[in-house]
C-alpha cells in the first residue's frame, strides 16, 4: 500500500505522460483517419490508392516495429525530434488506420441516396462529405472509435520502452527501491483504468447525445 | 416544338456489365416543355433521367444543357448539377436535419446565400408545398408524401432550369399520391421545364407536352400524349397501355 504514498510524485508523473500520450495521439489519429477515410471514397483514384496503401502499412505492421521504424529510423533522414514527439507520431499513426476504417464502415451505413441527394444540388464532393454523409455516418462510429481509443491508450505502454515517460515505466525506477512489484503493478493497473473508464465515460455519453436513435 | 432546346442527348450508350440500358437515345427537351417518360421496369428510363445530371455515366454520345457539353467532374459539375433538380424515388431527404434545414442547406452551401435569406426562401417554398408549419420536423417524422413534397421544395429552392423526377410517386401510398402529383401539376403550369419518369398515366395525359416511351433501352416512342394513348403505333407500346390501362 505504502508503494502509492511514497511514490505519489513518481506515480503522478507516469499517469501524466501516459494521458498526454494517449490525449496528443487521439487528436493525431482522428484528423489523419478523417483525413484517409476522405480519401478512401474520393472520387480521384490516386487518393484513394493512397488511403488504401496507408491503412494497409500501418494497420499490418506491429506496433513495436513501428516505434523502431519512427524513433531509429527517421533520425537517420536527419529529422531529429524528442522521444516522446516520436512516440506520438508512431502511436497516432498507427491507430489513425483503424479509426480510418471504423469511419469508412460508417460512412457504408448511410443509405446511397443520401449523397446522391447532397450531389444533386450541386454540392462538391468535399460538402457532400463533411455536410451530409459524415455526420450521419458519425453516430454508428461512436462505439468502435471508443474502442480503438482505449486501445491506444494501453498501447501506448510500448513508448516505455524507449524511455518516454510513461506510466508503465514508472515500475522499473520502483522495483530498483524494493518495493512489492505485486502492488507496484496494481497501482499502475488502476492508473490505466481510471483512463480507460474515462474514456469509455466519454464515448457513453457521446453516444447518448448522439448516437443512432432506436 | 422545341424552339429552344435546354437538355438535348445525342446517340447516348451505356452498359451495365452486359446489359446494353441505353441504346442510341436521343432526346430533346424544350425550355417550358414537360416530357413523361414511361415504360416497363428495366427499360432504361431512370437511368436515362439519372444520366441528365450525371449520377450515371455514359459511354458514348453526348449530353448538353442549354448547348454546353455536361463537364466531368468536379467544380463545373456541380455547378451543373444546381441547375438541374432531381427528385428522387426514395425522397432521400438529410435524415439528420430539420425540414427548413433541408431545403435551406444547398442554398447556403452552393448559391452562398445568408442563413436569413435562405430560410425565408425556404419557408416560402414549403408554404407553396402546403407544408410550412413542418419545419422544425425531422424527416422521419413525415409521411411518404410529405416528404417528397418537401424533396420537391429542396429540388426549387436553387432556382433550378430544369427539374428530373425519377418514379417521384412509386414508393407512395395511393392516398398520398395525388397531393405530390398535384404540385407537380402547378409546377408544370407555372412553366417549369420537367422530365418526369413515371407509371402514373393520368399525369402522363394531363401535364405532358409529350410522352416518350422507352422499351429495352431505347426510345421507341416521342409524341403528344393524346396521340400516343389514343393511337399508339409500335406494338410494344400497344401491348404495354393494354396491360395497365385494363383496371
Amino acid at each position: 500500500m505504502n508503494v502509492l504514498t511514497d511514490n505519489f510524485h513518481t506515480f503522478a508523473q507516469g499517469f501524466l505522460g501516459t494521458v498526454e500520450l494517449t490525449v496528443y495521439a487521439s487528436v493525431l489519429a482522428l484528423v489523419l483517419g478523417f483525413l484517409m477515410a476522405s480519401f478512401r471514397v474520393a472520387p480521384v483514384g490516386s487518393l484513394r490508392a493512397f488511403g488504401t496503401v496507408w491503412v494497409t502499412v500501418l494497420r499490418n505492421t506491429p506496433l513495436t516495429l513501428l516505434f523502431f521504424a519512427v524513433l531509429l529510423g527517421l533520425p537517420r533522414f536527419g529529422l531529429v525530434l524528442p522521444f516522446k514527439v516520436f512516440a506520438i507520431l508512431a502511436l497516432g499513426c498507427y491507430t489513425s488506420a483503424f479509426i480510418c476504417e471504423a469511419l469508412r464502415s460508417g460512412i457504408n451505413t448511410v443509405p446511397k441516396g443520401q449523397g446522391e441527394a447532397a450531389r444533386s444540388l450541386g454540392m462538391t464532393f468535399s460538402q457532400t462529405l463533411s455536410v451530409v454523409v459524415l455526420p450521419q455516418a458519425f453516430r454508428s462510429v461512436i462505439p468502435p472509435i471508443g474502442s480503438t481509443l482505449i486501445a491506444l491508450a494501453k498501447n501506448s505502454a510500448i513508448a516505455g520502452a524507449f524511455s518516454v515517460n510513461e506510466l508503465l515505466g514508472t515500475y522499473k525506477t520502483l522495483s530498483e527501491l524494493g518495493y512489492n512489484i505485486v502492488w507496484t503493478f496494481i497501482w499502475i493497473a488502476v492508473g490505466y483504468l481510471i483512463i480507460t473508464l474515462t474514456i469509455s465515460a466519454i464515448f457513453n455519453y457521446l453516444e447518448q447525445r448522439w448516437g443512432v436513435a432506436r | 416544338m422545341a424552339v429552344d432546346p435546354l437538355i438535348e442527348l445525342q446517340d447516348v450508350n451505356k452498359h451495365f456489365g452486359e446489359l446494353h440500358v441505353l441504346q442510341d437515345i436521343n432526346l430533346t427537351v424544350g425550355k417550358g416543355e414537360v416530357v413523361v417518360v414511361i415504360g416497363p421496369s428495366g427499360s432504361g428510363k431512370s437511368t436515362l433521367c439519372r444520366a441528365i445530371n450525371r449520377l450515371e455515366t455514359i459511354e458514348s454520345g453526348a449530353i448538353r444543357l442549354e448547348g454546353r457539353p455536361l463537364p466531368d467532374e468536379g467544380k463545373a459539375l456541380a455547378g451543373l448539377r444546381a441547375e438541374v433538380g432531381m427528385v428522387f424515388q426514395s425522397f432521400n431527404l438529410f435524415a439528420h436535419k430539420t425540414i427548413l434545414q433541408n431545403v435551406s442547406l444547398a442554398q447556403i452551401k452552393v448559391r452562398g446565400r445568408k442563413k436569413e435569406e435562405a430560410d425565408r426562401r425556404s419557408l416560402e417554398l414549403l408554404d407553396r408545398v402546403g407544408l410550412a408549419s413542418q419545419a422544425p420536423k425531422y424527416p422521419a417524422q413525415l409521411s411518404g408524401g410529405q416528404q417528397q413534397r418537401v424533396a420537391i421544395a429542396r429540388a426549387l429552392a436553387m432556382d433550378p432550369k430544369a427539374l428530373l423526377f425519377d418514379e417521384p410517386t412509386s414508393a407512395l401510398d395511393p392516398e398520398m399520391i395525388n397531393e405530390v402529383l398535384e404540385v407537380m401539376q402547378q409546377l408544370a403550369r407555372d412553366g417549369m421545364t420537367m422530365v418526369v419518369v413515371t407509371h402514373e398515366m393520368g399525369f402522363a395525359r394531363s401535364a405532358a407536352n409529350r410522352v416518350v416511351f422507352m422499351a429495352d433501352g431505347r426510345v421507341v416512342e416521342d409524341r403528344s400524349p393524346e396521340e400516343f394513348f389514343t393511337n399508339p403505333r409500335s406494338d410494344r407500346a400497344k401491348d404495354f397501355l393494354s396491360k395497365i390501362l385494363k383496371h
